[in-house]
Protein backbone atom coordinates (compact mmCIF):
# COMPACT_ATOMS: atom_id res chain seq x y z
CA UNK A 1 0.00 0.00 0.00
CA UNK A 2 3.17 2.24 0.95
CA UNK A 3 4.53 1.73 -2.51
CA UNK A 4 1.47 2.51 -4.47
CA UNK A 5 1.37 5.78 -2.45
CA UNK A 6 4.85 6.97 -3.94
CA UNK A 7 3.41 6.24 -7.50
CA UNK A 8 0.57 8.37 -7.23
CA UNK A 9 2.05 11.31 -5.83
CA UNK A 10 5.04 11.22 -8.34
CA UNK A 11 4.34 13.30 -11.52
CA UNK A 12 2.07 11.81 -14.00
CA UNK A 13 3.45 9.57 -17.01
CA UNK A 14 0.76 10.20 -19.91
CA UNK A 15 -1.06 6.87 -20.07
CA UNK A 16 -2.78 5.60 -23.25
CA UNK A 17 -6.47 7.33 -24.38
CA UNK A 18 -9.05 4.15 -23.93
CA UNK A 19 -12.01 6.80 -24.30
CA UNK A 20 -12.75 9.67 -26.40
CA UNK A 21 -16.09 11.63 -26.45
CA UNK A 22 -16.22 13.56 -30.03
CA UNK A 23 -18.98 16.12 -29.99
CA UNK A 24 -21.29 14.21 -28.33
CA UNK A 25 -24.84 15.31 -28.08
CA UNK A 26 -28.51 14.27 -27.14
CA UNK A 27 -32.00 15.50 -27.82
CA UNK A 28 -35.52 14.81 -27.51
CA UNK A 29 -38.72 15.57 -28.96
CA UNK A 30 -41.14 17.33 -26.43
CA UNK A 31 -44.54 17.94 -27.34
CA UNK A 32 -43.10 17.96 -30.71
CA UNK A 33 -40.32 20.60 -30.86
CA UNK A 34 -36.74 19.08 -30.40
CA UNK A 35 -35.49 20.13 -26.60
CA UNK A 36 -31.48 19.75 -26.29
CA UNK A 37 -30.72 18.00 -23.26
CA UNK A 38 -26.58 17.50 -24.23
CA UNK A 39 -25.21 19.99 -25.78
CA UNK A 40 -21.81 19.53 -26.96
CA UNK A 41 -19.37 17.50 -25.57
CA UNK A 42 -15.48 16.53 -26.38
CA UNK A 43 -12.80 15.00 -23.45
CA UNK A 44 -10.38 12.37 -23.46
CA UNK A 45 -10.77 9.60 -20.71
CA UNK A 46 -7.07 7.62 -20.23
CA UNK A 47 -6.59 4.00 -19.16
CA UNK A 48 -6.80 3.15 -15.36
CA UNK A 49 -8.24 6.96 -14.94
CA UNK A 50 -11.38 7.19 -12.28
CA UNK A 51 -13.40 9.98 -13.75
CA UNK A 52 -16.36 11.76 -12.48
CA UNK A 53 -19.60 13.33 -13.89
CA UNK A 54 -21.51 15.80 -11.51
CA UNK A 55 -24.27 18.40 -12.30
CA UNK A 56 -28.06 19.41 -11.74
CA UNK A 57 -30.25 16.57 -11.96
CA UNK A 58 -31.69 16.15 -15.40
CA UNK A 59 -28.66 17.77 -17.24
CA UNK A 60 -28.01 13.93 -18.76
CA UNK A 61 -25.71 12.79 -16.56
CA UNK A 62 -27.17 9.17 -16.50
CA UNK A 63 -27.10 9.47 -20.57
CA UNK A 64 -23.85 9.69 -20.51
CA UNK A 65 -23.20 6.42 -18.82
CA UNK A 66 -25.79 4.65 -21.32
CA UNK A 67 -23.95 5.83 -24.11
CA UNK A 68 -20.32 4.55 -23.17
CA UNK A 69 -21.99 1.75 -21.91
CA UNK A 70 -23.43 1.08 -25.60
CA UNK A 71 -26.48 0.51 -24.02
CA UNK A 72 -27.94 3.67 -25.79
CA UNK A 73 -25.35 4.61 -28.30
CA UNK A 74 -24.93 8.43 -28.85
CA UNK A 75 -27.37 9.71 -30.95
CA UNK A 76 -25.27 13.09 -32.07
CA UNK A 77 -21.45 12.85 -32.78
CA UNK A 78 -19.59 9.25 -31.27
CA UNK A 79 -17.98 7.42 -28.28
CA UNK A 80 -14.81 5.52 -29.29
CA UNK A 81 -13.58 3.29 -27.08
CA UNK A 82 -10.13 2.30 -28.28
CA UNK A 83 -10.53 3.84 -31.47
CA UNK A 84 -13.60 1.77 -32.55
CA UNK A 85 -16.91 3.52 -32.41
CA UNK A 86 -19.33 2.63 -29.66
CA UNK A 87 -22.98 1.34 -31.86
CA UNK A 88 -23.58 -1.70 -29.68
CA UNK A 89 -23.75 -3.04 -25.97
CA UNK A 90 -19.81 -3.39 -25.16
CA UNK A 91 -18.84 -6.27 -24.04
CA UNK A 92 -16.96 -6.84 -20.33
CA UNK A 93 -17.61 -3.40 -18.77
CA UNK A 94 -18.70 -3.55 -15.44
CA UNK A 95 -22.08 -1.59 -14.64
CA UNK A 96 -23.63 -1.19 -11.21
CA UNK A 97 -26.75 1.15 -10.59
CA UNK A 98 -28.34 3.45 -7.61
CA UNK A 99 -30.55 0.76 -7.57
CA UNK A 100 -28.58 -2.74 -6.69
CA UNK A 101 -30.65 -4.86 -8.85
CA UNK A 102 -29.31 -8.37 -6.94
CA UNK A 103 -31.58 -11.17 -8.66
CA UNK A 104 -33.44 -12.53 -5.73
CA UNK A 105 -33.41 -16.15 -7.05
CA UNK A 106 -29.74 -16.27 -6.30
CA UNK A 107 -27.68 -15.68 -2.96
CA UNK A 108 -24.93 -13.29 -2.52
CA UNK A 109 -22.30 -15.60 -4.18
CA UNK A 110 -24.09 -16.66 -7.33
CA UNK A 111 -25.35 -12.93 -7.81
CA UNK A 112 -21.29 -11.61 -8.11
CA UNK A 113 -20.80 -14.99 -10.57
CA UNK A 114 -23.24 -13.86 -12.70
CA UNK A 115 -20.81 -12.26 -15.18
CA UNK A 116 -19.03 -15.33 -15.09
CA UNK A 117 -21.83 -17.51 -16.38
CA UNK A 118 -21.75 -14.74 -19.67
CA UNK A 119 -18.40 -13.69 -20.19
CA UNK A 120 -15.89 -14.92 -22.07
CA UNK A 121 -13.45 -16.59 -21.13
CA UNK A 122 -14.67 -17.60 -17.84
CA UNK A 123 -18.05 -18.83 -19.29
CA UNK A 124 -15.77 -21.55 -20.54
CA UNK A 125 -13.55 -22.26 -17.27
CA UNK A 126 -16.26 -22.52 -15.24
CA UNK A 127 -17.79 -25.54 -16.44
CA UNK A 128 -14.68 -26.95 -15.57
CA UNK A 129 -15.34 -28.04 -12.28
CA UNK A 130 -11.85 -27.23 -10.79
CA UNK A 131 -11.42 -24.24 -12.74
CA UNK A 132 -14.79 -22.95 -10.98
CA UNK A 133 -14.05 -23.81 -7.78
CA UNK A 134 -10.90 -21.35 -8.44
CA UNK A 135 -13.28 -18.78 -9.63
CA UNK A 136 -15.42 -19.04 -6.62
CA UNK A 137 -12.42 -19.03 -3.92
CA UNK A 138 -11.95 -15.33 -6.10
CA UNK A 139 -15.26 -14.25 -5.46
CA UNK A 140 -15.42 -15.51 -1.84
CA UNK A 141 -12.27 -13.38 -1.35
CA UNK A 142 -13.46 -10.42 -3.52
CA UNK A 143 -17.06 -10.37 -1.13
CA UNK A 144 -14.12 -10.92 1.94
CA UNK A 145 -12.95 -7.57 1.14
CA UNK A 146 -16.22 -5.75 1.19
CA UNK A 147 -16.90 -7.13 4.77
CA UNK A 148 -19.63 -9.60 3.34
CA UNK A 149 -17.75 -13.13 3.79
CA UNK A 150 -20.11 -14.54 6.27
CA UNK A 151 -23.29 -13.12 3.87
CA UNK A 152 -22.30 -15.26 0.86
CA UNK A 153 -25.15 -17.67 1.35
CA UNK A 154 -27.84 -15.45 2.44
CA UNK A 155 -30.47 -13.83 -0.62
CA UNK A 156 -30.52 -10.12 -1.18
CA UNK A 157 -33.92 -9.82 1.41
CA UNK A 158 -31.81 -10.79 3.96
CA UNK A 159 -28.73 -8.03 3.35
CA UNK A 160 -29.21 -4.28 4.17
CA UNK A 161 -29.08 -1.59 1.71
CA UNK A 162 -25.22 -1.41 1.93
CA UNK A 163 -24.56 -4.59 1.62
CA UNK A 164 -26.58 -5.21 -1.80
CA UNK A 165 -24.53 -2.47 -2.71
CA UNK A 166 -21.64 -3.93 -1.87
CA UNK A 167 -22.31 -7.12 -3.27
CA UNK A 168 -23.44 -5.27 -6.57
CA UNK A 169 -19.74 -3.53 -6.58
CA UNK A 170 -18.55 -7.19 -6.67
CA UNK A 171 -20.72 -8.30 -9.39
CA UNK A 172 -19.41 -4.46 -11.20
CA UNK A 173 -15.95 -6.28 -11.17
CA UNK A 174 -15.59 -10.11 -10.86
CA UNK A 175 -14.75 -10.28 -14.43
CA UNK A 176 -12.04 -7.56 -14.37
CA UNK A 177 -13.54 -5.79 -16.95
CA UNK A 178 -11.51 -2.86 -18.47
CA UNK A 179 -14.32 -0.13 -17.91
CA UNK A 180 -16.12 0.45 -14.92
CA UNK A 181 -19.80 2.58 -14.99
CA UNK A 182 -21.01 3.42 -11.65
CA UNK A 183 -24.28 5.37 -12.00
CA UNK A 184 -25.20 7.01 -8.45
CA UNK A 185 -24.24 3.92 -6.68
CA UNK A 186 -24.21 5.32 -2.98
CA UNK A 187 -27.57 7.39 -3.43
CA UNK A 188 -29.98 5.67 -1.39
CA UNK A 189 -27.19 5.27 1.66
CA UNK A 190 -27.21 7.07 4.68
CA UNK A 191 -24.22 9.53 4.86
CA UNK A 192 -21.82 7.36 6.77
CA UNK A 193 -22.23 4.28 5.45
CA UNK A 194 -21.63 6.02 1.93
CA UNK A 195 -18.56 7.44 3.43
CA UNK A 196 -17.80 4.06 4.24
CA UNK A 197 -18.29 2.73 0.96
CA UNK A 198 -16.10 5.59 -0.92
CA UNK A 199 -13.11 3.94 0.88
CA UNK A 200 -13.82 0.58 -0.02
CA UNK A 201 -14.49 1.72 -3.53
CA UNK A 202 -11.02 2.77 -3.84
CA UNK A 203 -9.03 -0.09 -2.28
CA UNK A 204 -11.06 -1.88 -4.99
CA UNK A 205 -10.63 0.24 -7.79
CA UNK A 206 -6.81 1.02 -6.66
CA UNK A 207 -6.56 -3.17 -6.73
CA UNK A 208 -8.10 -3.86 -10.05
CA UNK A 209 -6.61 -0.32 -11.87
CA UNK A 210 -9.49 0.00 -14.40
CA UNK A 211 -10.71 2.78 -16.30
CA UNK A 212 -13.73 4.06 -13.60
CA UNK A 213 -16.82 6.54 -14.67
CA UNK A 214 -18.68 7.06 -12.12
CA UNK A 215 -21.90 9.93 -12.29
CA UNK A 216 -22.92 11.63 -9.00
CA UNK A 217 -24.31 14.75 -7.27
CA UNK A 218 -22.27 14.66 -4.62
CA UNK A 219 -19.35 16.72 -4.92
CA UNK A 220 -16.94 15.40 -2.16
CA UNK A 221 -17.81 11.48 -3.63
CA UNK A 222 -16.32 12.87 -6.48
CA UNK A 223 -13.40 14.31 -5.30
CA UNK A 224 -12.64 11.56 -2.67
CA UNK A 225 -13.02 8.87 -5.59
CA UNK A 226 -11.58 10.59 -8.86
CA UNK A 227 -8.70 12.08 -11.30
CA UNK A 228 -10.73 14.05 -13.15
CA UNK A 229 -14.39 15.48 -11.94
CA UNK A 230 -16.19 17.19 -15.14
CA UNK A 231 -18.75 19.36 -13.97
CA UNK A 232 -22.01 19.88 -16.31
CA UNK A 233 -24.14 22.42 -16.43
CA UNK A 234 -28.15 22.99 -17.00
CA UNK A 235 -29.86 21.94 -19.92
CA UNK A 236 -28.69 21.80 -22.43
CA UNK A 237 -25.89 21.01 -20.84
CA UNK A 238 -22.18 20.72 -21.98
CA UNK A 239 -18.61 20.72 -20.04
CA UNK A 240 -18.36 23.61 -17.61
CA UNK A 241 -15.20 23.31 -15.65
CA UNK A 242 -13.34 20.21 -15.09
CA UNK A 243 -10.54 19.73 -11.98
CA UNK A 244 -7.99 17.68 -12.00
CA UNK A 245 -7.64 16.18 -8.24
CA UNK A 246 -4.54 15.31 -6.92
CA UNK A 247 -5.36 14.52 -3.30
CA UNK A 248 -3.17 11.75 -1.81
CA UNK A 249 -4.17 7.95 -2.23
CA UNK A 250 -4.93 5.63 -0.50
CA UNK A 251 -7.12 8.04 1.50
CA UNK A 252 -9.09 7.21 4.63
CA UNK A 253 -11.95 9.31 5.62
CA UNK A 254 -9.92 11.61 7.88
CA UNK A 255 -8.98 13.05 3.89
CA UNK A 256 -12.30 14.23 4.54
CA UNK A 257 -11.91 16.77 7.18
CA UNK A 258 -8.77 18.00 5.62
CA UNK A 259 -8.38 21.78 3.97
CA UNK A 260 -6.79 20.57 0.84
CA UNK A 261 -10.24 18.30 0.30
CA UNK A 262 -12.43 20.92 1.21
CA UNK A 263 -10.38 23.57 -1.01
CA UNK A 264 -11.20 21.42 -3.94
CA UNK A 265 -15.07 20.76 -2.74
CA UNK A 266 -15.54 24.58 -2.50
CA UNK A 267 -14.04 25.55 -5.70
CA UNK A 268 -16.69 22.83 -7.34
CA UNK A 269 -19.17 24.02 -5.64
CA UNK A 270 -18.90 28.02 -6.78
CA UNK A 271 -18.90 26.73 -10.61
CA UNK A 272 -22.22 24.70 -10.09
CA UNK A 273 -23.50 27.40 -8.66
CA UNK A 274 -22.39 30.38 -11.38
CA UNK A 275 -24.01 28.16 -13.95
CA UNK B 1 -58.82 -11.25 30.21
CA UNK B 2 -55.92 -13.36 31.06
CA UNK B 3 -57.22 -16.83 28.58
CA UNK B 4 -57.76 -14.50 26.30
CA UNK B 5 -54.40 -12.87 26.03
CA UNK B 6 -53.21 -16.77 26.25
CA UNK B 7 -55.29 -17.60 23.50
CA UNK B 8 -53.86 -14.53 21.59
CA UNK B 9 -50.22 -15.08 21.95
CA UNK B 10 -51.11 -18.90 21.10
CA UNK B 11 -52.81 -17.64 18.00
CA UNK B 12 -49.37 -16.45 16.50
CA UNK B 13 -47.64 -19.93 17.05
CA UNK B 14 -47.27 -22.38 14.03
CA UNK B 15 -49.23 -25.21 15.43
CA UNK B 16 -52.25 -22.45 16.31
CA UNK B 17 -52.65 -22.79 12.05
CA UNK B 18 -53.53 -26.72 12.01
CA UNK B 19 -55.36 -26.18 15.66
CA UNK B 20 -57.15 -23.35 15.28
CA UNK B 21 -59.11 -24.67 11.74
CA UNK B 22 -59.52 -28.16 12.92
CA UNK B 23 -61.56 -27.10 15.87
CA UNK B 24 -63.50 -24.87 13.39
CA UNK B 25 -64.10 -27.40 11.26
CA UNK B 26 -65.19 -30.04 13.37
CA UNK B 27 -67.12 -27.76 15.79
CA UNK B 28 -69.15 -26.63 12.71
CA UNK B 29 -70.13 -30.70 12.12
CA UNK B 30 -71.13 -30.67 15.50
CA UNK B 31 -73.57 -27.88 15.47
CA UNK B 32 -75.17 -28.92 12.52
CA UNK B 33 -75.43 -32.11 13.53
CA UNK B 34 -76.99 -30.80 17.00
CA UNK B 35 -79.27 -28.25 14.65
CA UNK B 36 -80.82 -31.42 12.56
CA UNK B 37 -81.37 -33.41 15.02
CA UNK B 38 -83.36 -31.11 17.63
CA UNK B 39 -85.36 -29.36 15.03
CA UNK B 40 -85.76 -33.25 13.32
CA UNK B 41 -84.90 -31.97 9.66
CA UNK B 42 -85.80 -34.57 7.46
CA UNK B 43 -82.86 -35.83 5.60
CA UNK B 44 -84.44 -34.93 2.07
CA UNK B 45 -84.10 -31.52 2.91
CA UNK B 46 -80.73 -31.48 5.12
CA UNK B 47 -79.15 -34.39 6.30
CA UNK B 48 -76.96 -34.52 9.37
CA UNK B 49 -73.33 -34.79 8.97
CA UNK B 50 -73.95 -38.53 10.59
CA UNK B 51 -76.25 -39.31 7.89
CA UNK B 52 -73.85 -38.14 4.88
CA UNK B 53 -71.03 -40.14 6.80
CA UNK B 54 -73.15 -43.45 6.59
CA UNK B 55 -74.19 -42.76 2.96
CA UNK B 56 -70.11 -42.08 2.48
CA UNK B 57 -69.62 -45.67 3.88
CA UNK B 58 -72.24 -47.32 1.54
CA UNK B 59 -71.29 -45.51 -1.50
CA UNK B 60 -67.79 -45.31 -0.91
CA UNK B 61 -66.70 -47.42 -4.40
CA UNK B 62 -69.25 -45.04 -6.50
CA UNK B 63 -68.21 -42.43 -4.53
CA UNK B 64 -64.17 -43.30 -5.61
CA UNK B 65 -64.78 -44.10 -9.00
CA UNK B 66 -66.67 -40.82 -9.66
CA UNK B 67 -63.92 -39.19 -8.03
CA UNK B 68 -60.95 -40.58 -9.76
CA UNK B 69 -62.89 -39.49 -13.02
CA UNK B 70 -63.49 -35.56 -12.02
CA UNK B 71 -59.73 -36.10 -10.76
CA UNK B 72 -58.39 -37.56 -14.33
CA UNK B 73 -60.16 -34.38 -15.80
CA UNK B 74 -59.39 -32.05 -13.62
CA UNK B 75 -55.86 -32.58 -14.35
CA UNK B 76 -55.81 -33.48 -18.20
CA UNK B 77 -57.34 -29.88 -18.36
CA UNK B 78 -54.81 -28.83 -15.77
CA UNK B 79 -52.08 -30.09 -17.43
CA UNK B 80 -53.23 -28.66 -20.86
CA UNK B 81 -53.85 -24.99 -19.67
CA UNK B 82 -50.49 -24.83 -17.94
CA UNK B 83 -48.70 -25.60 -22.02
CA UNK B 84 -51.24 -23.26 -23.75
CA UNK B 85 -51.17 -20.91 -20.93
CA UNK B 86 -47.10 -20.44 -20.55
CA UNK B 87 -46.83 -20.44 -24.55
CA UNK B 88 -49.63 -17.93 -24.85
CA UNK B 89 -47.94 -16.07 -21.86
CA UNK B 90 -44.67 -15.89 -23.21
CA UNK B 91 -45.98 -14.91 -27.17
CA UNK B 92 -47.75 -12.05 -25.49
CA UNK B 93 -45.15 -10.89 -22.88
CA UNK B 94 -42.32 -10.84 -25.31
CA UNK B 95 -43.60 -9.64 -28.90
CA UNK B 96 -45.79 -6.34 -28.56
CA UNK B 97 -47.73 -7.44 -31.97
CA UNK B 98 -48.58 -10.71 -30.38
CA UNK B 99 -50.36 -8.47 -27.49
CA UNK B 100 -52.25 -6.56 -29.69
CA UNK B 101 -53.57 -9.09 -32.02
CA UNK B 102 -54.50 -11.82 -29.27
CA UNK B 103 -55.19 -9.84 -25.86
CA UNK B 104 -58.14 -8.57 -26.55
CA UNK B 105 -59.47 -11.92 -28.45
CA UNK B 106 -58.28 -13.83 -24.56
CA UNK B 107 -60.34 -11.12 -23.26
CA UNK B 108 -63.40 -11.27 -25.31
CA UNK B 109 -63.09 -14.93 -24.68
CA UNK B 110 -62.44 -14.91 -21.31
CA UNK B 111 -65.55 -13.02 -20.45
CA UNK B 112 -67.54 -15.82 -22.21
CA UNK B 113 -69.30 -18.08 -19.27
CA UNK B 114 -67.83 -21.40 -20.09
CA UNK B 115 -70.92 -23.61 -18.51
CA UNK B 116 -72.28 -21.99 -21.99
CA UNK B 117 -69.66 -23.87 -24.15
CA UNK B 118 -70.76 -27.34 -22.45
CA UNK B 119 -73.09 -28.16 -24.75
CA UNK B 120 -71.32 -27.58 -27.66
CA UNK B 121 -68.78 -29.62 -26.44
CA UNK B 122 -71.09 -32.65 -25.49
CA UNK B 123 -72.66 -32.35 -29.50
CA UNK B 124 -69.01 -32.25 -31.01
CA UNK B 125 -67.25 -34.98 -28.70
CA UNK B 126 -70.34 -36.33 -27.06
CA UNK B 127 -70.77 -36.46 -23.76
CA UNK B 128 -68.51 -37.71 -21.25
CA UNK B 129 -64.67 -37.26 -20.55
CA UNK B 130 -63.57 -34.82 -23.44
CA UNK B 131 -66.20 -31.79 -22.79
CA UNK B 132 -65.02 -31.75 -19.07
CA UNK B 133 -61.35 -31.97 -19.79
CA UNK B 134 -61.91 -29.06 -22.58
CA UNK B 135 -64.05 -26.99 -19.60
CA UNK B 136 -61.71 -27.16 -17.23
CA UNK B 137 -58.67 -26.30 -19.79
CA UNK B 138 -60.30 -23.11 -20.75
CA UNK B 139 -61.50 -21.84 -16.98
CA UNK B 140 -57.66 -22.44 -16.17
CA UNK B 141 -55.54 -20.99 -19.14
CA UNK B 142 -56.47 -17.69 -18.85
CA UNK B 143 -55.05 -16.52 -15.39
CA UNK B 144 -51.83 -19.00 -16.57
CA UNK B 145 -51.25 -16.98 -19.40
CA UNK B 146 -52.19 -13.47 -18.11
CA UNK B 147 -49.78 -13.96 -15.44
CA UNK B 148 -46.95 -14.92 -17.41
CA UNK B 149 -46.98 -12.41 -19.43
CA UNK B 150 -47.35 -10.17 -16.51
CA UNK B 151 -44.14 -11.75 -14.89
CA UNK B 152 -42.74 -10.68 -18.07
CA UNK B 153 -43.78 -7.06 -18.65
CA UNK B 154 -42.38 -6.93 -14.69
CA UNK B 155 -38.62 -7.65 -15.21
CA UNK B 156 -36.30 -4.20 -14.02
CA UNK B 157 -35.13 -2.96 -16.88
CA UNK B 158 -31.82 -2.34 -14.96
CA UNK B 159 -31.81 -6.42 -14.62
CA UNK B 160 -31.29 -6.86 -18.31
CA UNK B 161 -29.21 -3.34 -18.86
CA UNK B 162 -26.44 -5.92 -16.46
CA UNK B 163 -26.82 -8.91 -18.39
CA UNK B 164 -27.00 -6.48 -21.91
CA UNK B 165 -23.38 -4.87 -20.26
CA UNK B 166 -22.36 -8.24 -20.38
CA UNK B 167 -22.57 -9.07 -23.52
CA UNK B 168 -25.46 -11.56 -22.93
CA UNK B 169 -27.42 -12.96 -25.95
CA UNK B 170 -31.55 -13.01 -25.44
CA UNK B 171 -31.66 -16.03 -24.89
CA UNK B 172 -29.11 -15.97 -22.14
CA UNK B 173 -31.32 -12.70 -20.79
CA UNK B 174 -34.66 -14.85 -20.69
CA UNK B 175 -32.58 -18.19 -19.32
CA UNK B 176 -30.80 -16.19 -16.19
CA UNK B 177 -33.47 -13.32 -15.76
CA UNK B 178 -37.15 -14.08 -17.38
CA UNK B 179 -37.58 -17.20 -16.69
CA UNK B 180 -36.61 -17.58 -12.78
CA UNK B 181 -38.38 -13.71 -12.57
CA UNK B 182 -41.89 -15.51 -14.14
CA UNK B 183 -41.52 -18.49 -12.26
CA UNK B 184 -43.38 -16.95 -8.67
CA UNK B 185 -46.18 -15.41 -11.57
CA UNK B 186 -46.15 -18.74 -12.68
CA UNK B 187 -46.95 -20.46 -9.41
CA UNK B 188 -49.35 -17.95 -7.98
CA UNK B 189 -51.67 -18.67 -11.00
CA UNK B 190 -51.22 -22.16 -10.59
CA UNK B 191 -53.04 -22.05 -7.31
CA UNK B 192 -55.75 -20.53 -8.78
CA UNK B 193 -55.83 -22.23 -12.27
CA UNK B 194 -56.02 -25.81 -10.63
CA UNK B 195 -59.06 -24.52 -8.48
CA UNK B 196 -60.62 -23.09 -11.75
CA UNK B 197 -59.73 -26.62 -13.53
CA UNK B 198 -61.55 -28.12 -11.20
CA UNK B 199 -65.18 -26.21 -11.36
CA UNK B 200 -64.42 -26.38 -14.56
CA UNK B 201 -64.66 -30.38 -14.63
CA UNK B 202 -67.75 -30.51 -12.15
CA UNK B 203 -69.75 -28.32 -14.21
CA UNK B 204 -69.45 -29.69 -17.29
CA UNK B 205 -70.34 -33.18 -15.52
CA UNK B 206 -73.44 -31.70 -14.38
CA UNK B 207 -74.24 -30.63 -17.76
CA UNK B 208 -72.91 -33.35 -19.51
CA UNK B 209 -71.81 -36.09 -18.73
CA UNK B 210 -72.37 -39.99 -16.93
CA UNK B 211 -69.24 -40.07 -15.18
CA UNK B 212 -67.77 -38.05 -11.93
CA UNK B 213 -68.61 -36.60 -8.75
CA UNK B 214 -70.51 -33.85 -10.52
CA UNK B 215 -72.90 -36.45 -12.39
CA UNK B 216 -72.82 -38.39 -9.39
CA UNK B 217 -74.48 -35.11 -7.12
CA UNK B 218 -77.19 -34.40 -10.09
CA UNK B 219 -78.41 -37.91 -10.01
CA UNK B 220 -78.09 -38.34 -6.34
CA UNK B 221 -80.13 -35.21 -6.12
CA UNK B 222 -82.66 -36.67 -8.89
CA UNK B 223 -82.92 -39.85 -6.77
CA UNK B 224 -84.21 -37.73 -3.68
CA UNK B 225 -80.78 -39.20 -2.56
CA UNK B 226 -79.70 -35.71 -0.33
CA UNK B 227 -77.12 -37.80 1.76
CA UNK B 228 -75.60 -38.92 -1.34
CA UNK B 229 -75.59 -35.90 -3.12
CA UNK B 230 -73.75 -34.37 -0.17
CA UNK B 231 -71.54 -36.82 0.40
CA UNK B 232 -70.02 -36.05 -3.57
CA UNK B 233 -70.18 -32.65 -2.20
CA UNK B 234 -67.52 -33.54 0.75
CA UNK B 235 -65.35 -35.15 -1.63
CA UNK B 236 -65.51 -32.57 -3.98
CA UNK B 237 -64.45 -30.07 -0.95
CA UNK B 238 -61.64 -32.41 0.20
CA UNK B 239 -60.61 -32.76 -3.31
CA UNK B 240 -60.40 -28.60 -4.23
CA UNK B 241 -58.31 -28.24 -0.87
CA UNK B 242 -55.72 -30.88 -1.38
CA UNK B 243 -55.10 -29.95 -4.87
CA UNK B 244 -55.01 -26.19 -4.04
CA UNK B 245 -53.07 -27.34 -0.68
CA UNK B 246 -50.57 -28.96 -2.99
CA UNK B 247 -49.52 -26.31 -5.71
CA UNK B 248 -49.45 -23.82 -2.12
CA UNK B 249 -46.87 -26.28 -0.72
CA UNK B 250 -44.97 -26.68 -3.83
CA UNK B 251 -44.39 -22.91 -4.71
CA UNK B 252 -43.52 -22.44 -0.68
CA UNK B 253 -40.68 -24.91 -1.05
CA UNK B 254 -39.65 -24.43 -5.00
CA UNK B 255 -39.58 -20.54 -4.81
CA UNK B 256 -38.00 -20.17 -1.57
CA UNK B 257 -36.14 -17.05 -2.60
CA UNK B 258 -39.60 -14.88 -2.90
CA UNK B 259 -40.81 -14.68 0.41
Amino acid sequence: MVQSETVDSAPKIEKPVILEFDHIGLAYQVDGSPRRIIDDISLNIAEGEFVSFVGPSGCGKTSILRMVSGLSPAPLGEIRVRGNKITQPLKNIGIAFQNPVLMPWRNTLDNVMLPLEVVEPYKQEIRNASRKAIHTRAAEELLATVGLKDFAKQYPWQLSGGMRQRASLCRALIHKPEILLLDEPFGALDAFTREEMWVMLQELWMHNRCTCILITHDLREAVFLSDTVYVMGPRPSSIVYKVDVNLPRPSTSDLLLSDEFNHVVADLRRHIHRN
Amino acid sequence: MDTLDRLEKFSRTKAASIVFPTVATVLLFVVWEIVVQVLKIPAYNLPAPSAIWQSTIAQSQALWENSMQTLLTTLAGFVLAIAAGVILGFMIGYSRLAYIVLYPLLVGFNTIPKVALVPLFALWFGVGTVPAILTAFLLAFFPIAVNVALGLDTVEPEMKDVMRSLGASQFEIFQKIGFPHVMPYIFASLKVAISLAFVGAVISETVASNKGIGYLIVTASSNFDVPLGFAGLMVLAIMGTALYGFFAAAEKYLIYWAR
